[in-house]
């Protein structure tokens, strides 16, 4: 008998059906659930896809400073990246500044680290915020750390793929420049999503149900990729994924 | 080699000047913890922080202390302990102005300035609210694309100081800060370095082809004093761990200005176990 998923195993899996194949996939500081999707996608295709992990001392491969990400990125040589947002707008912008009016703002957030720069190069950049509310997901956010798309005239590589939450699953098309709903998580409802997003997307006439993990994959969460995790997130690993 | 005697902890913190554009590497590349206290007790004024790429205790506590006109960086925080909570409060106060910025514009505006080169273009930025608020940054057209092509272009930068934590110092004063390349670039970049150690080195740094990549010589470094656990409580990579249980106590203590006010007593200006 296999338990089923915790929250966070289910959404390391929802995060690895989106990077799946691709080549390099890095990994930001304080990111447990993206670190368990990547270390899970680098083991189920024995190293095709590379994993990255920032804050990571065995599964880092960067050692020439915290420029190097950025250096490779710029380079196009990391396919796909991880980004969150205090506040996340239907045409991708992502806001990790504050809310209110800039500078004196109501709420400050740590800032926007990598992201002005990230956003552009890494091809496919996977929005994660477990939370899904009208308080993260608005209208239109307060200050843009990043934006969705640019102009034709921007030299551009990269930018939002999809956004994953605790409900659903987005897809973000960006030609039309905003999201499309792409599957809801099991037990959620389609007016539930509705209500609780502050902007505009595309519902397609049948959405599916975003799967849950079967028992191959949930098996290596909780075996080889759950010690490799401790490494650089032993709390996490101890008391959010199973053992195996 | 002559003339290299150790400073103390102290001589460090008088040689920040109040105002100066203080540069501090990231807290996990060389925190000098021991001398951003030293700092706190000397009660420097309008410091001027610029930390590459982010931030993170050193600037709360600073900022907390009423030692911190401005901080230029990408973020701040206290990483798993969460929000920097001085940083945040002085941020919504506007009684700190905070210049944001992006990891690779902080990386590569110091880089132009170890190189000595005037500016330096960038990809990606444009259209984000960070450009808007930075008189300094400029948008020209790539000279050398055939269409249309606009890219962010940023002065380079020369911090007055960086203040540095490094593992090891031999008798020459040549540091030895290992992977930390902000500490390095940094020490590169700026117009004088200070520098607190973890050991004394037996023999020369330089004569180890081992050590010679991860060195700092002493050409950029102003004083250096020795400071045991200097990093501490923040980790301080291949030599100690960070101290989760003060961090935590920190993070939850900032929360009030009160409780700050209690933390620096305990850890800073009185008895406690600091440095």
């Amino acid at each position: 008998m296999t338990a089923p998923p915790t929250t966070d195993e289910f959404l390391a899996c929802v995060l690895a059906r989106a990077i799946e194949g691709l080549g390099n996939v890095a990994v930001g500081t304080s990111s447990p659930v993206a670190a368990t999707a990547a270390l899970l996608i680098e083991e189920e295709s024995q190293g095709r896809t590379r994993a990255s992990i920032l804050g990571s001392r065995r599964y880092n491969p960067f050692n020439d400073g915290g420029s190097e990400i950025h250096d490779r990125a710029a380079q196009g040589r990391i396919d796909a990246f991880f980004l969150g947002g205090g506040q996340i707008d239907g045409e991708g912008n992502i806001n990790l500044v504050g809310t209110g009016s800039y500078p004196a703002v109501n709420t400050r957030f740590p800032g926007g680290y990598g992201s002005a720069f990230l956003y552009f190069l890494i091809p496919r950049v996977i929005l994660f915020r477990e939370e899904h509310s009208r308080r993260v997901l608005v209208p239109k956010v307060d200050f843009v750390s990043a934006p969705g798309t640019s102009p034709p005239s921007v030299h551009r590589t990269g930018g939002p793929h999809a956004l994953v939450t605790k409900l659903c699953v987005m897809a973000f098309d960006r030609d039309a420049g905003r999201f499309r709903l792409q599957s809801l998580h099991p037990g959620v409802e389609l007016e539930e999503v509705k209500e609780a997003t502050g902007f505009d997307f595309e519902i397609p006439s049948e959405v599916p149900r975003t799967p849950p993990p079967g028992p191959a994959r949930l098996a290596l969460i909780r075996g080889v990729v759950r010690e490799r995790v401790a490494e650089t997130y032993p709390e996490f690993a101890a008391t959010r994924i199973a053992a195996g | 080699m002559t003339g290299f005697s150790e400073a103390t902890v102290e001589e460090l913190a008088e040689r920040i000047g109040d105002g100066c554009l203080l540069a501090l590497p990231k807290p996990d590349a060389g925190a000098s913890m021991a001398v951003v206290r030293a700092l706190i007790r000397r009660r420097a004024k309008k410091l001027r922080l610029w930390c590459l790429p982010a931030a993170g205790l050193q600037a709360d506590l600073l900022i907390g202390a009423g030692c911190v006109a401005s901080i230029e960086c990408s973020g701040v925080s206290l990483g798993e302990f969460g929000a920097a909570p001085r940083f945040r409060r002085a941020a919504e106060n506007g009684t700190v102005r905070v210049v944001d910025s992006t990891c690779q514009a902080m990386y590569a505006a110091v880089q132009a300035g170890e190189k000595g080169m005037p500016f330096v273009g960038l990809r990606g930025i444009l259209g984000s609210d960070i450009l808007t608020h930075r008189d300094d940054w400029r948008v020209m057209q790539n000279p050398f694309a055939d269409g249309e092509d606009p890219v962010v272009v940023l002065p380079a930068v020369r911090p007055d100081i960086a203040l540095i934590h490094a593992r090891l110092c031999d008798s020459h004063g040549n540091l030895w800060v290992g992977n930390a390349r902000e500490a390095a670039v940094l020490a590169h970049a700026a117009h004088g370095s200070v520098a607190t150690f973890e050991e004394r080195y037996d023999g020369n740094l330089l004569d180890d082809e081992r050590m010679t990549a991860g060195t700092v010589a002493p050409i950029y470094v102003e004083a250096a004093a020795h400071a045991p656990r200097g990093a501490w409580p923040l980790a301080f990579p291949g030599a100690y761990r960070a101290d989760r249980e003060c961090l935590a106590g920190y993070a939850a203590a900032a929360a009030t200005e009160a409780g700050f006010a209690a933390w620096l007593d305990g850890h800073v200006s009185g008895v406690g176990r600091a440095a």
